[in-house]
């Protein structure tokens, strides 16, 4: 960040909003009942609509009769969205939409519709280790292959990778390159084209072995320590409160107003239009709030493309479909599970040198990314070698979950490095303090970050060797992980305000998932501006205000700083320009503070904010702040952080408890810190409930999941989460500019609390979640392991 | 499920199942009717749309709503009443959670017809007119929420709580609030209002908090990331 740039934010000294506690800026509307959701959205006339659902893992629709439904009282519109003879991949797609005037009519309705399936096989198990030296898929890519690998989050180089090798069966021009990353679509263009081939069907796509420099050798290597385990996290469920969903209503013949809730609306006309047949110029989306999204809520989905065909058909009444909770669990999104088995090995100082591991897991009938195995280190580690075979099934679609592959990269490596220190006789935190420098830059993070866990935890004073030797049946334990994320801001554009009357408004696209957005931005506008938040007023949430990315992967917080500093600090100025005559200065010599404009060391030479605001004249200032996203000095991308847990387990029941939580985390500049420390405090809580409960179990005969709902899909209450502590690294690396978080610290706690009962009970429980069926099983091995 | 009185429906949730299954045989039938189910007396609603008047934050509403229907979705969908929200629809969650004289219920899991005379108050109608309930204070005073959708519910189950236990306990508040869920993660945050509410310094981090709403600061004991 350039010192002498003038949109630079402002120092320590300067702030009295940005890195301060500022209360949410939209608290009391939430906590009052008053704030309003999607599903809060009531439009007069509003009509209900719900889907007919498959209840089949695989299968294909053979007919579908409608007729009955059509004539029902109440039923207002029927769409069919899958046609007889499609191909139905997970239980619970959608079939058939219905819309009527009100829930219990459309509840009927939906059981009135007839339709008739063949049954396929399916597969909804991913836990069992797949055959080993299965040939990788060689085959040319279709353009079907491809949008696998992109709903999969394989990662760019990769994909470019396979194009090469493999080649397409497509023209380049079938392809639509202007929506893809330019290092693709130039892939695709100088790919050999080549005939599609016939594919032998298989529940199996494995990827190709990647190595660095000689992982056999390094492991037969004189003096070498070796550690070999199993590790896994098994697919999970986002579980937004509010469940997935729109409300669509048709305003005039060609245009379209839409409340979808979404993580990204200023991109929910661009991908509606096509489908509806009407200009994206014509859709409008408005949301003012949103009931969680952790990554599954991005696009318009079947709900959203329905609920506007059903209202059109309906002629324009306003339809709303929202998922019930068993709808959300089976259809809207999970994460990824993954499993691995490892080897890894180090020198007996402790000096890491080769990692192995074969791993799958599954996304549904896309199959799954690879996470970056082995974590933090595959760059720099001298040795490893690491196969990836994706599970293709019908446990249902996968979409980002807070984080995309980290946690599972996070569990896997984590576990088997702290495993590997246990080998080596050597306490967790001294083996990653040795290994630091295999993180690469981000290693002067890490090691500033460790003492202060350490002393926030007690970790170096409680710290034990593997097993709780006391005699009670109850064991405690420490355990550590350290993480990484991106985080650089997105793409953003706003329009600042200011009123000769003195009132100030921002007007932005972009949307606040719970995060502190809105009151992120009011800091940086206040600042600037030398007012207080509630003198600014804050639009958003809309199509008719500057479009703004979508908020995942942790990048709203960068896009939206840099682009409200940007148009706050011309505002300011614009309107020094105007004011600096009556005060006889220049506008170089001008500072808003405290709400006067006054000249810079002259405190008695000020105007108050509304004296100087009637100097604009007639015509308002209005100021237009924009970042296009990438690199940019008012952001940046990376960071990290350390988690240590500490946790009881009962040796006699296998229940693990935690008893603290310790969060060190780093995001650079720290704009709104009240809600950064939420964001980490949540991202324990998350942590806790996927490391010890959380799993989506389906049923091996009929294909469903067995818990869809919230008493038999496990999260963690309030009497679950124990002591816990955040420590964000405040005014530490502001210089690097504002990095997002949102991801970061739900990366680590399933391995810290995973090396945390190891450490407690002698032995590792290989899978999350830790339930006490695992643990007592992992204990009862130990026991025959010993008596053998 | 509330206990039932004279001036509420009458209508147990097991009367209603069996009524259910007879349903198909009484087609029509609109105000409440008494019939004989297993050699019991019992007022049969339904199944169409029947007359119900609730009274919801000190406010009498009347509407045609049928016996199937949940008291959260009459509130929500004939009332336009949305600060309780449906989350698991089956009493698991507590985002749905609304006062009946007095005591904290599941709106999901009571039905519209048997909550009529009786003094229903959602989070809306928790303070005083446009001013918001000290509960309500608390949890932006402590950041107890984050996406809000868990909020309302939250609120409303926390000052029936703390009504019978001012002051309680860790263990107490596991126990007592372990009826409502949250995603985000804000059980830190609602330990705090408990704290606040009970005039105890919340634990942790608690710094300079600037209350935007209200324009003042806050002080409290430092620690932690500042």
């Amino acid at each position: 960040m350039a010192p002498t740039d003038k949109y630079s934010y402002p120092s320590p000294e300067q702030r009295d909003y940005i890195g301060r506690r500022m209360a949410r800026v939209d608290g009391l509307p939430k906590s009052t009942g008053r704030a309003k959701y999607t599903y809060d959205y009531n439009p007069k006339g509003l009509l209900y609509g719900a889907f007919v659902r498959c209840p089949y893992a695989h299968a294909r629709v053979k007919s579908i009769d409608t007729s009955e439904v059509e004539k029902m009282p109440g039923v207002k519109a029927v769409e069919v969205v899958q046609q007889p003879g499609s191909e139905i991949h997970w239980a619970g797609d959608e079939i058939v939409a219905v819309a009527a005037v009100d829930e219990p009519t459309v509840r009927d309705a939906v059981r009135a519709v007839k339709v008739q399936y063949e049954e396929l096989p399916h597969l909804v198990i991913d836990s069992d280790e797949p055959p080993r030296n299965l040939p990788p898929d060689t085959s040319p890519l279709s353009l079907d292959d491809l949008q696998d690998l992109a709903r999969n989050q394989v990662p760019g180089a990769q994909v470019v990778k396979e194009i090469n090798e493999r080649g397409i069966t497509f023209k380049p021009e079938e392809a639509s390159l202007d929506r893809i990353p330019p290092d693709i679509a130039n892939a695709i263009k100088s790919a050999k084209q080549k005939p599609a081939e016939k594919k032998a069907p298989s529940w199996y796509k494995p990827a190709a072995a990647e190595t660095q420099g000689d992982a056999e050798a390094a492991f037969r290597a004189p003096d070498t320590v070796v550690s070999e385990g199993i590790y896994g996290i098994p697919v999970i469920v986002h579980c937004c409160l509010e469940t997935h969903g729109a409300v669509a209503e048709w305003t005039g013949n060609d245009h379209l107003l839409m409340h979808a809730s979404t993580q990204y609306v200023s991109g929910i006309p661009g991908q509606m239009a096509e489908v509806i047949g009407i200009p994206a110029a014509n859709i409008r989306e408005v949301q003012e709030n949103i009931g969680g999204g952790f990554g599954s809520k991005f696009g318009p989905d079947r709900w959203g493309i329905y609920s506007a065909k059903l209202s059109k058909r309906a002629g324009g009444a306003a339809v709303k479909m929202m998922l019930s909770r068993a709808e959300e669990f089976a259809v809207a999104g999970c994460r990824p599970s993954a499993y691995a088995r490892v080897r890894v090995a180090a020198k007996k100082d402790g000096t890491l040198t080769a990692w192995e591991s074969f791993g799958w897991g599954t996304g549904g009938p896309g199959g799954g990314g690879s996470p970056p195995i082995p974590y933090l280190i595959r760059d720099r580690i001298p040795n490893y070698r690491t196969q990836w075979t994706a599970v293709v099934n019908n446990i249902g679609p996968a979409r980002a979950w807070r984080a995309p592959n980290h946690p599972q990269a996070c569990l896997i490596t984590m576990t088997a490095l702290d495993d590997l220190a246990h080998t080596l006789g050597m306490n967790p935190l001294d083996f990653f303090k040795k290994n630091v420098e295999l993180t690469g830059s981000r290693a002067n993070i890490y090691m500033d970050e460790f003492p202060i866990a350490d002393e926030l935890m007690g970790w170096s004073k409680r710290w034990h060797p593997r097993e709780d030797k006391t005699s009670a049946p109850i064991k405690r334990g420490l355990g550590l992980s350290m993480h990484t994320w991106g985080g650089r801001g997105h793409q953003s554009e706003c329009d600042l305000t200011i009123q000769p009357d003195g009132s100030v408004t921002i007007k932005m696209g972009t949307q606040d998932l719970g995060t502190g957005t809105r009151t992120a931005i009011m800091a940086i506008a206040a600042d600037t501006l030398g007012l207080t938040p509630q003198q600014i007023n804050l639009l958003y949430g809309d199509t008719q205000y500057p479009p703004s990315g979508g908020s995942g992967g942790s990048t709203t917080i960068g896009g939206v700083s840099a682009t409200t500093r940007r148009a706050a600090v011309d505002a300011r100025d614009a309107l020094f320009a105007k004011v600096a005559p009556t005060l006889g200065a220049t506008a170089e010599q001008l500072e808003a503070v405290k709400g006067q404009i006054r000249v810079m060391g002259q405190a008695s030479k000020a105007l108050s904010w509304k004296d100087a605001c009637a100097k604009i004249g007639g015509v308002p200032i209005n100021a237009h702040g924009k970042n296009l996203g990438g690199r940019d000095p008012l952001m940046n991308s990376g960071v990290g952080g350390v988690q240590m847990a500490d946790v009881s387990v009962d040796t006699e029941t296998g229940v693990v408890k935690v008893n603290k939580m310790v969060a060190v985390q780093d995001c650079g500049l720290i704009i709104s810190l009240e809600t950064a420390e939420s964001q980490c405090y949540g991202a324990l809580i998350m942590g806790i409930s996927y490391a010890l409960y959380e799993e989506k179990i389906m049923d091996r005969t009929t294909g469903q999941m067995l818990n869809a709902n919230l008493e038999f899909y496990r999260l963690a209450r309030i009497g679950d989460i124990g002591e816990l502590v955040v420590k964000m690294m405040v005014n530490k690396y502001d210089s690097r500019g504002v990095i997002g978080l949102g991801e970061p610290p739900v990366v680590s706690p399933g391995a810290a609390i995973s090396n945390a009962v190891a450490n407690a009970i002698g032995v590792r429980v290989p899978m999350l979640p830790l339930t006490p069926e695992r643990v007592l099983a992992a204990l009862r091995g130990a026991q025959k392991g010993e008596s053998a | 499920m509330t206990t039932n009185d004279e001036n509420s429906a009458g209508l147990s949730r097991r009367d209603f199942l069996k009524i259910s299954s007879i349903a198909a045989s009484v087609p029509l039938l609109t105000g409440p009717k008494t019939i004989s189910v297993d050699g019991q007396e019992v007022v049969v609603h339904g199944p169409g749309p029947v007359p119900v008047a609730l009274t919801v934050n000190g406010k009498r509403l009347t509407g045609q709503v049928e016996p199937r229907v949940t008291l959260l979705d009459a509130l929500r969908a004939h009332f336009d009443i949305t600060g309780p929200k449906r989350v698991c629809d089956r009493a698991e969650c507590g985002a749905c959670t609304v006062l009946i004289d007095g005591r904290a219920v599941y709106s999901c899991t009571t039905l519209a017809i048997e909550a009529q005379g009786q003094e229903i108050v959602t989070p809306e109608g928790l303070g005083e007119g446009e001013r918001p309930h000290a509960v309500q204070s608390a949890f932006v005073n402590n950041d107890a929420q984050q996406c809000g959708f868990c909020t309302p519910g939250f609120t409303v189950a926390m000052k029936a709580f703390l009504e019978k236990s001012p002051h309680a306990s860790d263990a107490e508040v596991a126990r007592g609030l372990a009826g409502n869920l949250c995603r985000c993660g804000t059980y830190r945050g609602i330990h705090g209002v408990v704290a606040q509410m009970a005039g105890r310094a919340p634990k942790g981090n608690a710094g300079t908090t600037i209350i935007a709403e209200l324009g003042t600061r806050r002080k409290e004991a430092r620690d932690g990331s500042d």
